[in-house]
This record gives structure tokens, sequence and C-alpha cells, in this order.
């Protein structure tokens, strides 16, 4: 990546598709309560991505709103990492997900707060107070599942070794972005370390490190989210909605 | 979201002024001035309490959950809330249905927290169920058996956009006419539930209005599209004030509990009146030939929906019924693992915090 427009694309599709992914849920969550919780953090997620869509549209400076870089653009030019972009499985997955991926957004949204750029500070500032919750939803569900019975120990153990590789991809160094990505790795450590002990988890060893979202080489599952998320609007060329 | 097609009222009807809004606030205002007033003490030891609670409902005041009431009054009222509940938890599946599709982030956003609307809804309901002394797990078990409806609009399909518009519009329109007079049901909880959720409705109906306005003053695509699904929601919104009223049942001793105020017509009447002429703003077609102004009854007159469709829905026979309740029974069978999971760990926290304290 260089420069803050490949930056704050990147972070602006780490989260519509995470907000995708997690509106997925909506009428399927396991109980009521965590069907409302879900939306509410999908609705954070798409917040964010509305924000840092339209600044990056302006960074570019070629006349793309939020909506004709949502809508407009095929996967290859999506910017997310792999991780968001994962079928959500069954809840484990989805809150492995979810934790590893606050974990990350939440000490770089707060390091962004203290950015130069005050557009993106404004951002850093707001996403992180969301990222927080999202961080104590997610921890406080891997800790359930991993110390709950058998079967969700067992469920949450595979969700967390299947998740995490695709982790280190989200810390790749940056050094010319207006947060370097790398430096964000202790603070997430720190996190997932005493979680994952607490749930009675065990954290991966593997040297599998999946990558190529930044670059635009996805996963094969992004091209469908896209094309169920675009079909609308890309049926109807030009009209307001 | 919840329409009036599985039981029956009666009764008379009024207009208050300021629109649906303002009865809302104008049941609130009921609600805190009957407060204000307090009810007289409690029964004396020797009176009768049937009598006791029949000079409450007929003062206006609320019935608590404290209260004796009549056996069947509890059990009317656990139904309906029930039913109510489970309409707002199965009506998310078809304005759901388009979330992952919205055609902008801003209608994405909008839907997404209007679905969540209702789960919030729905939860609110069952609490307010739960205090008639019967549990949320219970409920939604009886939903799950069939054994307790939700309403039949829901078991139609949406099958584009501006489905979503007219659902917003016409349904929650008609279901707003519906529960605006339950905001001074005489049940206390329900009263105050209700009010908090037309207030929410309204805003809903007031999105869906400005999808279809969108649409129809869009491109040609998009005005056909809003008025293909105002086409095919039309009757089936009508139908959600449920049989016409000779063929209602028990509804007259709900018109005397005042838990219901007005009938399954007045109430039709009500919402055609009020469509007419936010579709002529819209610039979309009411899908009823005989659809005309009646000077003598200052009404409109309007073709009937279809009562043995809307019968066939009720037993189970519309579109969607199957797909609905196997989607909800997926949920709850798929989360049980999870369920199981929350309270195994809060037991062992219980547990801990325990040996901690001893």
């Amino acid at each position: 990546m260089n420069g803050p427009f490949d930056f704050t694309l990147a972070l602006a599709d780490d989260a519509l598709i995470a907000a995708q992914r997690l509106a997925e849920w909506t009428t399927r969550a396991p109980e009521m309560e965590e069907d409302i919780a879900l939306a509410n953090i999908a609705l954070d997620q798409l917040g964010a991505a509305r924000l840092l869509l339209s600044y990056a549209g302006e960074l570019e400076g070629a006349g793309r709103d939020e909506d004709a870089l949502a809508y407009l653009r095929d996967d290859r030019e999506f910017r997310n990492a792999l991780v968001v972009e994962l079928p959500n499985d069954d809840f484990a997955a989805t809150m492995a997900k979810l934790f590893f991926l606050a974990a990350y957004q939440l000490p770089l949204y707060t390091a962004l707060a203290g950015c130069a750029d005050e557009r993106l500070a404004a951002i850093g500032a707001k996403a992180r107070k969301e990222s927080a919750y999202h961080l104590d939803h997610g921890a406080l569900w891997v800790k359930r599942l991993g110390d709950g019975t058998e079967e969700s120990h067992r469920r949450m153990q595979a969700a967390v070794d299947q998740v995490w590789p695709y982790t280190h991809e989200l810390f790749a160094a940056d050094p010319a972005a207006p947060v370097d990505p790398a430096t964000v790795r202790p603070a997430f450590d720190e996190v997932v370390g005493p979680v994952l002990a607490e749930a009675t988890l065990t954290q991966p060893d593997s040297a599998w490190a999946p990558a190529g979202g930044r670059a635009g080489v996805h996963t094969e599952h992004l091209a469908y989210l896209l094309a169920e998320m675009q079909v609308l609007h890309r049926a109807h060329p030009g009209a307001k909605w | 979201m919840y329409g009036n097609d599985f039981s029956a009222p009666d009764g008379a009807t009024d207009e208050a002024p300021g629109g649906l809004l303002g009865e809302v606030e104008a049941a609130e205002a009921e609600l805190r001035a009957a407060a204000a007033r307090g009810r007289r003490g409690g029964p004396a030891p020797d009176e009768d309490l049937a009598a006791y609670f029949a000079e409450v409902v007929d003062a206006e005041q609320k019935i608590e959950p404290r209260d004796w009431m009549p056996d069947a009054y509890r059990r009317t009222l656990i139904r309906q809330i029930a039913q109510h509940a489970h309409s707002e938890i199965i009506g998310m599946q078809p304005e759901g249905n388009w979330i992952s599709r919205a055609p902008s982030l801003k209608r994405k956003a909008i839907l997404l927290a209007k679905v969540q609307d209702e789960a919030g809804h729905g939860l609110y309901l069952y609490a307010a169920a739960e205090t008639l002394g019967i549990s949320r797990d219970e409920l939604v078990q009886l939903l799950l058996d069939g054994r307790q409806k939700y309403s039949s609009i829901f078991n139609y399909p949406t099958l584009s956009w501006a489905d979503v518009g007219a659902i917003g519009w016409l349904v929650d329109g008609a279901a707003i006419v519906n529960q605006v007079p339950l905001c001074r049901c005489s049940y206390g909880p329900y009263a105050r539930a209700m009010i908090r959720v037309c207030k929410e409705e309204s805003f809903h109906q007031r999105q869906g209005y400005e999808i279809l306005h969108t649409l129809a003053h869009g491109t040609p695509a998009q005005q056909a599209m809003a008025q293909d699904a105002v086409d095919r929601w039309w009757y089936p919104s009508l139908a959600m004030f449920g049989p016409p009223d000779g063929d209602s049942t028990h509804s007259a001793q709900s018109m005397a509990w005042k838990i219901k105020r007005f009938s399954n017509d007045d109430l039709r009447q009500r919402f055609v009146d009020m469509c007419v002429q936010q579709a002529e703003i819209l610039g979309l077609r009411i899908p009823d030939a005989d659809l005309r102004w009646n000077d003598e009854r200052q009404a409109y007159d309007y073709t009937q929906p279809d009562y043995d469709e809307l019968m066939q829905v009720i037993s189970g026979n519309g579109p969607c019924n199957r797909e609905r309740m196997a989607h909800r029974r997926a949920a709850h069978a798929d989360g049980t693992w999870v369920r199981e999971a929350a309270a195994a760990y809060a037991a062992k926290r219980a547990g801990q915090k325990e040996t901690v304290a001893a």
C-alpha cells in the first residue's frame, strides 16, 4: 500500500465487508439479544465504512462517492484483509473473527485518533469507542464458548485454529501509512493471549499466513459476497435510491 | 408490526385530532394522568374482586401485574401479546431478505436498524407478556410448535427492493392503525409497550413511504417496481385487520375489557382513508377500480380483500408459511449449543463466586 488513499480504502473495505457478513446473521442468531447485538456491531462497521469510503473518494479526487466505491468496484479492486470475507460458518467462527478483528481495530483506530490527518483522526476517535464494545462482546463469547460445554469448547478451538492464520495479514508493515499496522501488533497480542488462556483455548502456532487482500487478490468467497451486495445497484445504472 | 388477523373485536369509532402519532401522544398523556390521579385503594377484604376489577377498568385506570384479574382476561392478553411478539420476530424475515442487497449503503443502514428495532419490539413484548406469569421460553416454544400464531402478512414474499418500501408504507401503516388504540389498552404493561412501539413504527412507516417516493420518482424501471409492490401488498395489508365484523369471534369481551376499542372494519376503513391521499402524493395507483369517495359516509368505498385467501394463509397455506417457520426453527436449533454453553459458563462463574465468598 502507499499513501492515505490506499490505507483509507483498506480500512473502509475491512469495515464494509465485515458489516456485510455480520448482517447475514440477522434473524439467525442463537438468541434474540444476540441478533440485536450483531446488528449493532454490523451497523457500527457500516457507519465506519461509509465515513472511510467517503473520505477515500475525496482523497482520490475522481468523483467517486461511498456508493460508487462500494457498488461499482470488482473484487480485484477491493483492499480488505481476507479474514473479513471468510464465510460466517458457525457462531464460534463468527465470534473468533469478531474478537480478532476488534483486537486489531481498537489499537489501530486509537492510534489513528492521534494521527496528523484530521479527517482520519476524527473517524478513528469515533470508531475506537465502538471497537472497544466489539472487543468486549467478542471476548465475552470467546470465553463463554471456550469455557462452556465440551461441544462449545471443541467448536471454539476449531474456530480459533481456522481464523488465526488470517490475522497475520492485518499487521503487514506499511511504514508510509498514517498508522503503520505493524505497530499495533503488540497491543493485539496483549489482549488476545490472556482472553484465549482464560477461555481455556490454545493459541495456534501455525506458520501459514494467507494474504493478498491488500493487493486485491482475494479468496473465492469475496466475488460471491459482492455479487449479492452489488446486484441491485448495478442492475439500475445511474438510478437514485 | 402486527395485524389483527387472529381474533376480532367489534365496536364504535371516533377520530382524534393530530393524526395517529397525535393519538399515541394523547394515550401517553392519558396514561400519565391516570397514574397521577391514582386508583382508589386496593379492594376491601370482603370486596368482590371481579367487581373491583370492573370498576378499575370502567374508570379508565390500568390493571397492573400484581392485580387480581379474571383468568380469561389473563389468557386473552397472554395470547394477544405473545402473537404480537411472534409477529415482530417473524416479521424480521421478509425485510431481512433485502439487507444484503440494499441498493445504497444508506438504505442498508436504515434497513438493518429497522429490522433490529423489530427484534427489540419482540423482546419488549415478550417481557410484557412475562408480567402475566408465563416465560419467554414457553412462548417461543408455542410459536415453534405452531400452537400460537403470528400476523399472516409475513407469509408473503419480498420479491423486489420496492417491497421493503411497500412493507414500510402499507404493512407498518396498517400495524400502526391497529396498534394505536392498544396504547389505551386496560392492561398497563401492554399499553406502555404499545406507546413506545407505535412511535418507532411511525418512524418506520415514514422510511417506507420515502423509499416508495424515491422509486416512484425514479427511472421507469423503478416506477414499475414500486407499482408492482403496491399491487401485491395492498390487499394483504387490508386483510391485516382481520375478518369482517360480521364474522368476528369472542371480541365483545375484549371490547368490554378495554383490551380492544375499535372493530376490524372501522380500523380497515380508517387505513384506506389514510392511504388514498398518500398514494396520490406518491404517484402510485391503489389497485382497486372501485375505490371512490362516498360523500354520504364521508369515507372511501373500497373492495374488500379476499378473506378466503386470508383464511388459507392463517391456516398455514400462504406462500411462505413453511419457510418462515422452518427458518425460525433452524435458527433456534442451530443456537442450542451456544445457549447451553452460555448457561454452563454462567453456572461455572456462579460456582466460582460462591467458592470465593465461602
